[in-house]
Parts: C-alpha cells; sequence; structure tokens
C-alpha cells in the first residue's frame, strides 16, 4: 500500500487522504487503517479502494475501519469495520458480512498440561483427523430433515446442547449466550438447507482448522487468572462457520441486493457491497436469513466442541475441556455505542474482525466481566495465536472491535509456487506441530510464510488500543480440511 | 496456471484471500463452461474424476456479468446439494434464459480433495468480448 495516500494521525492509527476534487458528496466519507507503517505496507492498495468504498454507504457513522490484518477481500476487506444508523438511512451489506456467515472460533480450555499430552500426542492427532469431519465433500454423523434444520436455525447453540451436544452452563461463553434473536429460518431458501442437511458439525477446508495449543507465555496475570489461563496448558481452537447454509444464504443475497441497490436509489461504489437499507423489506429478509446462519454457525461450532471432548475423554478420562469463549467474526449485529454524548442503535459489521467488548460491558459473561471479553487471534499453523481482552479504548476508535486474524501476506496460488504441502508437514512436525489434512494443496495454500506476522498484528491491535494481549498459545496439532 | 481443453481455457489471477479465475471460449457460452472447470479444479484435478452423473440446471438473467455469478453458483450449489464435484459443463442461452448440463460423479475417499469453493462473488467481475470468437469471463470466488 502506497502510505503517501495516507496521514498518519497517531502510533498506530492511519488517516485516508481525501483525493483532491473529490466530490463535496463525499467530504463526510472518512476511512481509518490501524496498525504499523511495516503492516500497512505490506497490505494490497486494493484494502485502501476497499475500505474507501465503504465509507460512502449511506447512513455510516464515524470513519470506516480497518484493523491490523486487513487485507484484500470482496467488497469489505478482510478486517473491516462500519457502523451504520438505521435512523439515518443506515445499511446492511451481504457483502460486509461475507459468505462464510459467523464464521468464528470456539476456544475450549483444559486441566491438561503440556507434559500430559505429549507422548500422545501423535495419537490425539490422529483421533482427531479421525472424528472431526474436515474437507470439502466431507459430511458430519447428523443427516438432518428440512424441520430439523428449521430448529437449529431459530436455537443455535441451545438446539445443540438439548441433543446433547455439551452442557448448558457452557452457552454463558458463547457470544448471544449460543442463539442470536431475529433469526428467520423462512428467509432461508430450501436450497441453502438441503446444502446444509449433512454438514452438520464439520468444519470444512482452506483456512478453517482445530488446533490443540499449549499456553506459552502469558502476558496479562489477571486477565489470564480470570479466563482460567496458565502457562504450560493445553488449549483447543477450533474455527469454521455455517457451511453450506451460510454460503448459499451470501451467494443468493448478493445478488439480489446487488440488483434491489438501484431501485432503493442506493449507488454501489462497488456491486460486491449490495446492501439495502436496514429499514426495509430487503433489508429485513436479509438479516432474518443472516440471524439463522449466524445460529447455524453457533451450532455447529458446539457440536465440533462436543466431538472434541469426546475424543479427549477417550485419552484422559478425568480431564475437563471446557469452553472458554466463542467468537464471531462474520457479522453485522445491533449494538448501543456511544457517539458523541449519545447512545445510538448501531448496526455494526465486522468482516474478519471481532467484538471485543470492554469491562463492565453487561454481554460480558460475569466470569470475565472486570477484565472485559476474550478476543482470539488466530494465526497460522506454524506460529501461534493470541488471547486478548477488551479495553475501554476500542469502544471510540472502533466500535470496540479487533483483529481476528494474523491476515493473509500473499495469495493462495503465490503460496501454492513457494510451498508443497507434504514438505511442510514434516518440517513442522520436527518443530513439533502434527498436521493432519485431507488436503496437501489445502497445507500448501495455508503455509505459515503465507500470513502476516502474528505477534506485529496483536502488538499493533494493543498499541492501536483495540484490546491488550493476554496469552500467547504455540500449535501442538492441527487438524485441517 | 492454465489448463487448456480444445479451443477453450481457464487461468486464475492473484487475490490476497481467494482465487480469481478466467474462463475463456469461442463464444460466451463456451468462456461460462471454462470459469466453471476453473471453479470446479480448485475443489478436485478435473483429470481424476469420472462422469458418472449428469446434472441439468437453470437460470434467467439479463445481466451477462450477473449471469456468469448466477451460473457459477447454480452449480456450486448443486454440488454440494448432492454431494457430487463436476468436470466438464456445457451451456446454451435463449435470450435471458440460460439451461446447463454438468457432469461428474459423488466424493469418493480416494479423490486428492482441494479447498471448497464457497460461492462465486461480484469482486474483479467481468465478461467481455476480448477479439474475433473470443470472449473471456473472470471473477473472485470465496474459498
Amino acid at each position: 500500500m502506497d502510505l503517501e495516500r495516507l496521514e498518519q494521525t497517531g502510533p498506530w492509527a492511519w488517516r485516508v487522504k481525501r483525493e483532491p476534487g473529490a466530490p463535496a458528496s463525499e467530504t463526510r466519507a472518512e476511512a481509518v487503517l490501524y496498525g504499523d507503517a511495516g503492516l500497512l505496507r505490506s497490505m494490497d492498495d486494493k484494502v485502501l479502494e476497499q475500505i474507501t468504498n465503504v465509507a460512502r454507504l449511506p447512513g455510516l457513522v464515524g470513519p470506516a475501519l480497518a484493523m491490523p490484518d486487513a487485507h484484500w477481500g470482496y467488497g469489505f476487506p478482510i478486517g473491516g469495520v462500519a457502523a451504520f444508523d438505521p435512523e439515518q438511512g443506515g445499511i446492511i451489506s451481504a457483502g460486509g458480512v461475507g459468505f462464510d456467515i459467523s464464521c468464528g472460533i470456539r476456544c475450549l480450555r483444559t486441566n491438561l498440561a503440556s507434559e500430559q499430552l505429549a507422548h500422545l500426542a501423535p495419537r490425539l492427532a490422529d483421533s482427531l483427523y479421525r472424528d472431526i469431519p474436515a474437507g470439502v465433500g466431507v459430511e458430519g454423523e447428523l443427516r438432518l430433515s428440512i424441520a430439523e434444520l428449521d430448529a437449529v436455525l431459530a436455537g443455535g447453540a441451545r438446539w445443540a446442547v438439548r441433543r446433547g451436544y455439551g452442557e448448558e452452563a457452557e452457552l454463558e461463553y458463547v457470544e448471544e449466550r449460543g442463539c442470536v434473536a431475529g433469526a428467520h429460518p423462512e428467509n432461508v431458501s430450501q436450497l441453502a438447507k438441503k446444502r446444509q442437511r449433512g454438514e452438520m458439525g464439520t468444519l470444512g477446508s482452506g483456512n478453517h482448522y482445530l488446533e490443540v495449543q499449549v499456553v506459552e507465555r502469558i502476558d496479562d496475570a489477571a486477565a489470564a487468572a480470570a479466563y482460567g489461563l496458565s502457562a504450560g496448558q493445553i488449549l483447543v481452537s477450533i474455527h469454521c462457520g455455517s457451511r453450506g447454509l451460510g454460503h448459499q444464504i451470501g451467494t443468493e443475497f448478493l445478488v439480489s441486493l446487488a440488483k434491489a441497490a438501484g431501485r432503493l436509489g442506493i449507488a454501489l461504489p462497488d456491486r460486491e457491497l449490495a446492501c439495502a437499507p436496514v429499514r426495509s423489506p430487503e433489508g429485513e429478509q436479509y438479516i432474518g436469513a443472516m440471524n439463522a446462519a449466524i445460529n447455524c454457525a453457533l451450532a455447529n461450532r458446539q457440536i465440533l466442541a462436543h466431538l472434541t471432548r469426546r475424543t479427549f475423554a477417550h485419552f484422559f478420562p478425568d480431564a475437563r475441556v471446557e469452553t472458554l469463549f466463542d467468537v464471531s467474526h462474520n457479522t453485522c449485529k445491533p449494538e448501543r455505542h456511544d457517539v458523541g454524548r449519545k447512545s445510538r442503535l448501531l448496526w455494526v459489521h465486522r468482516k474478519g474482525a471481532t467484538r471485543a467488548f470492554a469491562p463492565g460491558h453487561p454481554d460480558i459473561p460475569e466470569r470475565y466481566r472486570n477484565v472485559g471479553q476474550p478476543v482470539i487471534i488466530g494465526g497460522s499453523m506454524g506460529t501461534g495465536s493470541y488471547v486478548l481482552a477488551g479495553v475501554n479504548s476500542s469502544e471510540a476508535r472502533a466500535w470496540s472491535s479487533a483483529s481476528h486474524g494474523a491476515g493473509r501476506a500473499m495469495s493462495r496460488h503465490q503460496a501454492l509456487r513457494q510451498w508443497q504441502g507434504r514438505q511442510l508437514v514434516d518440517s513442522l512436525r520436527e518443530r513439533g506441530i502434527l498436521i493432519r489434512a485431507r488436503s496437501m494443496r489445502g497445507v500448501a495454500e495455508e503455509a505459515p510464510g503465507a500470513y502476516k506476522d502474528v505477534d506485529r498484528v496483536a502488538e499493533a491491535t494493543e498499541g492501536a488500543g483495540l484490546a491488550r494481549r493476554v496469552a500467547f498459545l504455540r500449535p501442538l496439532v492441527c487438524v485441517k480440511g | 496456471m492454465e489448463q487448456e481443453t480444445s479451443a477453450k481455457s481457464f487461468s486464475y489471477f492473484e487475490h490476497d484471500a481467494d482465487v480469481g479465475i478466467i474462463g475463456r471460449g469461442e463464444t460466451l457460452e463456451e468462456a461460462f463452461e471454462s470459469a466453471a472447470a476453473a471453479a470446479f479444479a480448485v475443489m478436485a484435478d478435473p483429470r481424476s474424476l469420472r462422469e458418472s452423473v449428469e446434472v441439468p440446471l437453470s437460470f434467467t438473467e439479463d445481466d451477462i456479468e450477473l449471469a456468469l455469478v448466477q451460473w457459477l453458483n447454480a452449480l456450486l450449489g448443486a454440488a454440494h446439494e448432492r454431494g457430487v464435484v463436476f468436470r466438464r459443463f456445457a451451456l446454451s442461452r435463449d435470450g435471458s434464459r440460460w439451461s446447463g448440463r454438468a457432469w461428474g460423479e459423488p466424493w469418493r475417499g480416494d479423490l486428492e480433495r482441494g479447498t471448497e469453493v464457497k460461492g462465486a462473488t461480484l469482486t474483479m467481475l467481468s465478461v467481455r468480448h476480448t477479439g474475433a470468437a473470443r470472449w473471456e469471463a473472470r471473477c473472485v470466488i470465496d474459498v
């Protein structure tokens, strides 16, 4: 990215300069990017173009924002955050949510120490690979009727718990307590439901994973204590979303909202930003379907968490495998935020970005409320991940949002030219990281070197005042599709 | 990466998070067929696939760029719904009515799997007549 097009407004904040001769109608459009010069320089110019386009959408409140892990996406950049006021014609954008609606991370903490795992790691890796359905074309152990799927879309993770996948108490640690309100399964097409019938409890492929990790370093002792984390402890992170149902909803609404934009009087700077006013029949139709997909994703991760627990119980009958937290990072949600001195209801898009509520927020589980919401930055399979905590400054800077991952530094095809899957698996094994994957091509595409430096992303996230680092997690086992 | 199938061909272009596909052909329909081949080759090597399943599909679309997205998404939806992967495609057009067929097989255990394609996006979407008997269709697919 050409930094000449940005004005640095703080050590970690950059504002997009207004183009000379820009029309007066665009004077309110403002976009802010967070990160250091190195991170921003490594971003594609398309990030700048995309976040500037987001800033032109109707009803935007404050600037359009790019997190430190931002990279070129479709419509919004990945790592894009934008809030809209429905009382001012604010929109909801299918392109601002993405195809993998409510993709997110379920993080499980165990009472196991890394020494207990060491000699069993290869067998545990094999069992997780066998027990966790992953990869393109792979179905799960459930085959649901359309009526049962409607119950999933209405009930979310609560549905899964009712079916025996997990405990009621852990729903406290899932966003929305496991079920988002406002889901309308009737807004979801039959094809979307048919695609999902065999995909509940599946991981998918691409950048999705299940990873067994060890807490390598504690950065914030008080927050770590509240989260139940200690050095040497084993955690499991599960990264996946709403599978075929979400993909189909995204597909269908992207086209229908792009077509509707002209009729609704919205000039789209990029058709991929297909949107409709929140307060419109088209907007409400999409919101009902999107919320159904969020519940689908919450249920999916609940099932996968339970399957993981079952596998661990085979090796460690006395192990406790509890939900630390479950965060989504492809969503749009109505939230109350302070704008000036007024509290307003805004619809906050986070496309590849995570909610990061500050200490004291009522939506944080009581156990964590004094230290802030857990935020998870998922890194590549060869580097590591971070647990962070929400901070007060993030509310004014990013509507209480933070980075969600390391962020890609190069395309999949560039990665395929540089690495071979089998060689990566072998070299990671020598470093004590066991990879189990159905696709060697997928491993090469997801090579650790294809991602930004997660340490710098986490440092920038903290430096920019979006969240503070609590613990660093090193991967031990990674199951991929 | 370039794949040739008689007069038709497909290739890929760079995109940070996802995959850009380009389909080419002597006609608009052939270019769309090539784009479909590019999308499905991300999920499985077409040379290793059999043609035990044939799926018909149709849709209505006036806008030829949106028609590319509709075509790819109809194929992806049909494939994922049936648990199959396609290797060959045929498309015809009568005004805004499009009729297609796809051939492939159900996923089997010994198939080398690539990366799942979630859907076709409107990003970098273009359908162009690039010269005599030469069409090109491109977009980014989400993986």
